[in-house]
Parts: structure tokens; C-alpha cells; sequence
């Protein structure tokens, strides 16, 4: 079916339903946000984990997260996407064939989430690693001296406490996670930049649809910016300004 | 990342680990590590096709050539750029810095990838609209992805340096441009030779982080057809069928060229250590 796009208005490509593009477009942006949230999350355990994997005494577990942190940091984004997304499949397989499983499928949202949740964990094992050393020493020997077990300790005094350090550098990992959602277009998966390219080069109106796009991305990135400004202010409240 | 409070003694803590001491390689778990890493490289280079990179040499050296090209040029033209965008933003005027910081927040708000397809795609589909331009000596450049591609890495790092350089510019101590006033020095020559300096010096150890950033952001322009150090491995692995080794080669020249500008860096700062 031939659509005349060119004799459309603005409003019209943008509509929300079949001749405008402005549902493929939200649906998008729904995708891409749902992929940065579950990464962030997880990234977010991960981070928990590799802070104290970082800060424990047992030197092995130190090199290895380091080896992990470094390496993320060091390697494209892209090239990371790549190798998860083809490489890790099949690998996967081929060992669950091994030891006698079935295969398993894993689909192309599973694939970006893992992605981003595995470079997001990287950074945010650093964030919050350098949260935990600015908590006083003296607190966590309190909670010794009580005699809290390790994973009491975590969750009520050392979590906690680093919390109102890490927000500056978790928002930041936040905005990275749902600009780095973009990159999940080059191995084509329909998130918000790879459905406004699609539409862009149905209709031949390449500036308008990857402008707006832009925009919705910039209006997720303000929003966030204003809610973690909000929780940056509730979280400091208690604490002293010397 | 910058604004997390640190205390002395977690500063103390924080710098400990990154001495560089040749002796603790040779701790006994860091030797079977090392020996464990070697075996495993031995054995992707026994057990895997390499037979491709005799054949492929000169488009991956042309490739590395083209990011390194790219990661310079695109870096120390947003850096000049970042100057003006991070100094207007600490002294004013107001309606300058106000423009320095929306465009900040705009460039930092979206996605590199978008940035770049507005760009070629979207920029790009106006010139051949306009008529003069076709028949001008710009046209031949204008057609190539070359100009886009620098344009959108270059205007990155102008945003993302120019925060950095905001925060630089302001944390240097007043004190020290208030001598550089009594000794009646020209406001030009104290940025130039304090207030600049000083910024730099103390945002050298981020900078260093930014470019590694940059290098990793390289790769974006091979999806308007520039021909970088990723798409020669793309083309590679579309014409051999070979699935794993252009991956893990390529995944090996990334972390060697971090490698090298973390080292660079390293040098450069503590031959620039404030005393």
C-alpha cells in the first residue's frame, strides 16, 4: 500500500496510530525504558556485590573484580553488545548441551537487558565501592561491637550510610543506562532510536522523527534529573555540613 | 562521581592500592591468574582460526589508523571548544552561561547514536535541497560521512569536557587569581597562565578517564559507513563467516589502546603533581 507521506502534516506522521509513526515511536520508549530499569537494578546488585568483593580482605576475589571493572571500562560498549548478543547465546547452548540441559532461547530484550545490567554493574561497583569508604569506620565497629552478623551489618548500617554518597554517582549511572539503551539499534532491536530511524526512512522526514526522538530522550533525562535532585535533598537531610 | 565526600582516612585508603609495586605481580594467587590467562590465550590462539588476519592486515591497520584519527582530532577540538563552554559558566554573563549550560544538558540528555543519525541523516538530507551548495566545492565533502562524524564526536566532547571544565575553572582557589591580580596581570594572562594551568593539572586524572570514554565511543561512526577499526571487523566477519576470533582480536586492540592512554595519562599526572 502506498502512503503519501509527503503531503502530510506534522501532526498527522505523528499520530498515534497506522499512517503516523507516534505509537511505534512510544512503544519505543517504553522498550527502551524498561530495558534501563532492569538494568540499572541490576546492575545495581551487581555493584553491591563487587563493592564488597573490592573491599573485602580475600585478594582473589579483589583481582577478579578488579579484572571486571577494568575490562568494562576498557572495551567499547558496542563491542560488549556484540559479543553478549551473538557470542553469549551460543556459548551458552553449547555448554548446557554439554552437561545434558536443552537449549535455551535467549530473545533479543533479554540479551539488551543483560548488556546493560552487566556494564552498568561494572560502574556501579566503583560508586558504590568509594560510597562505602567515606562511612566512618566507627559506625561499622559499633555494629561489630553489637555483634550484628555480616549481612545484618549491610543492609541496616553499611547500605544505608552510603546511600546519600552514592546518589550523585548512581543518577548519573542512570542517565547512562537509558542513553546506552540506544545502542541495542545497531543489532536491531526496535527501541526508541532504531524506531525513529525506521520511521524517519519510511517517511523521508529524517530530521523531524530523529529530533523528536531527541527530545524524548531529553525529556527523560530533565524528569530524572529533577527526581534525583528531590531524593539527593531527602537523603541529606540528616547529615552534618561542616 | 566528583561530589562524593571523602574522608582522610578513606582518601589514604583510596590512594594505597594504586602505588604501583613491581614485586606484587609475583604474589602466589597473581602468578597462577597470570599463568591461568596465558594458557587461555595460548589456547584460542592454537585452537582458533587466525588464518583471516594475514589476509585482512592492511584494512585493520587503515581501520586502527581511522580511530586513532578520529579519538585525536575530534578530542582536542571539543576540548578547545569545552574551554569557552565550562569558563562562561563560572564567570558569566549570565545569558552566555545559561546557553553553555543548556547545551550541555542537550548533548549529555541524548544518546551519542541519535546525535550522530540526526546529524547525517537529518542534517544531511537538507544540503541536497539547497542548489548553490550542490554546484560549490563543499559538495564532494558535504557527501562524505567524514564531516558528520566529526561534528557530532567533536560537539560530545565539547559538552561532556565542558562540565568537567566548569568544575575545574571553579575549584581553582581564589586565592591564587587574586595574587595573579595584585602582581597586575591582565585578565587574559591569568587564564592563560594560572587559572587554565591549574584547571587542567587538577582535572587531568577525569580527562584521562574522558578520553578512554571517547575511544569507546569511536565505534558509533561505523553506522554511517566510516570505515573504523569496528566496521573493518563488521566486514570481516560478514565475508570469512568467522563468528569469535574478529570479536575477541578486535576486543584485544580496544583494551591495548585504553591500556596505553590510562598509561599516558598516568605519567602525565605525576609529572603534574601539584606540590
Amino acid at each position: 500500500m502506498f502512503i503519501d507521506y509527503q503531503s502530510m502534516s506534522i501532526w498527522e506522521l505523528l499520530a498515534f496510530n497506522a499512517p503516523g509513526w507516534g505509537g511505534t515511536l512510544l512503544k519505543g520508549l517504553a522498550l527502551s525504558l524498561e530495558i534501563a530499569i532492569l538494568g540499572f537494578l541490576i546492575g545495581l546488585l551487581i555493584g553491591i556485590f563487587g563493592a564488597l568483593g573490592k573491599l573485602s580482605k580475600n585478594i582473589i576475589s579483589r583481582d577478579l573484580w578488579a579484572c571486571y571493572t577494568t575490562a568494562v571500562r576498557a572495551i567499547p560498549e558496542l563491542v560488549l553488545i556484540l559479543l553478549i548478543y551473538f557470542a553469549l547465546p551460543s556459548a551458552l547452548n553449547s555448554l548446557l548441551n554439554a552437561i545434558g540441559f536443552e537449549e535455551i532461547e535467549i530473545n533479543a530484550f533479554i540479551a539488551g537487558v543483560l548488556v546493560i545490567s552487566f556494564v552498568q554493574g561494572a560502574y556501579a561497583t566503583e560508586v558504590i565501592r568509594s560510597a562505602m569508604m567515606a562511612i566512618p569506620t566507627g559506625q561499622i565497629e559499633a555494629a561489630h561491637a553489637f555483634a550484628m552478623p555480616k549481612f545484618k551489618i549491610l543492609y541496616r548500617i553499611s547500605l544505608p550510610a552510603m546511600l546519600p554518597h552514592a546518589l550523585p554517582g548512581l543518577s548519573n549511572l542512570w542517565l547512562i543506562a537509558t542513553k546506552d539503551t540506544a545502542l541495542l539499534a545497531v543489532v536491531g532491536f526496535t527501541e526508541l532510536t532504531l524506531a525513529a530511524r525506521q520511521a524517519a526512512g519510511s517517511t523521508k522526514e529524517q530530521l523531524l522523527f530523529l529530533s523528536v526522538a531527541g527530545l524524548l530522550y531529553l525529556i527523560i533525562s530533565l524528569l530524572s534529573d529533577v527526581f534525583f535532585k528531590h531524593l539527593i535533598r531527602r537523603a541529606n537531610k540528616g547529615q552534618m555540613h561542616g | 562521581m566528583d561530589n562524593i565526600p571523602s574522608t582522610p582516612t578513606s582518601l589514604a585508603a583510596k590512594k594505597a592500592p594504586q602505588i604501583f609495586r613491581p614485586f606484587t605481580w609475583l604474589m602466589p594467587h597473581r602468578v597462577i591468574l597470570i599463568g591461568l590467562v596465558i594458557y587461555l590465550i595460548s589456547l584460542l590462539i592454537n585452537k582458533l582460526d587466525w588464518y583471516w588476519i594475514e589476509e585482512y592486515q592492511d584494512d585493520i591497520l587503515i581501520g586502527l589508523w581511522r580511530t586513532l584519527v578520529l579519538l585525536v582530532t575530534t578530542f582536542v577540538t571539543g576540548f578547545i571548544l569545552a574551554i569557552p563552554i565550562g569558563l562562561v559558566q563560572v564567570t558569566g554573563p549570565k545569558y552566555l552561561a545559561r546557553l553553555a549550560q543548556s547545551f550541555c544538558s542537550v548533548i549529555r540528555g541524548t544518546p551519542l547514536l541519535l546525535q550522530i543519525w540526526l546529524i547525517y541523516y537529518g542534517i544531511g538530507s537538507i544540503f541536497p535541497e539547497i542548489e548553490w551548495l550542490r554546484d560549490s566545492f563543499l559538495w564532494p565533502y558535504l557527501t562524505d560521512a567524514w564531516p558528520y562524524a566529526f561534528l557530532a564526536l567533536t560537539l560530545s566532547v565539547a559538552a561532556y569536557e565542558g562540565e568537567i571544565m566548569r568544575g575545574a575553572f571553579a575549584g581553582v582557589p581564589k586565592g591564587e587569581l587574586e595574587a595573579a591580580k595584585a602582581f597586575g596581570m591582565s585578565p587574559f594572562k591569568i587564564l592563560t597562565r594560572i587559572w587554565l594551568p591549574r584547571a587542567i593539572q587538577r582535572s587531568l586524572p577525569v580527562i584521562g578517564g574522558e578520553v578512554i570514554l571517547q575511544l569507546k565511543a569511536t565505534p558509533l561512526v561505523a553506522t554511517i559507513t566510516l570505515i573504523d577499526t569496528y566496521a573493518v571487523f563488521s566486514k570481516i566477519r560478514q565475508e570469512t563467516y568467522i563468528v569469535y576470533e574478529p570479536l575477541l582480536f578486535m576486543t584485544g586492540i580496544y583494551l591495548i589502546l585504553a591500556g596505553i592512554i590510562a598509561l599516558i595519562f598516568n605519567r602525565l599526572e605525576k609529572k603534574n603533581e601539584a606540590h
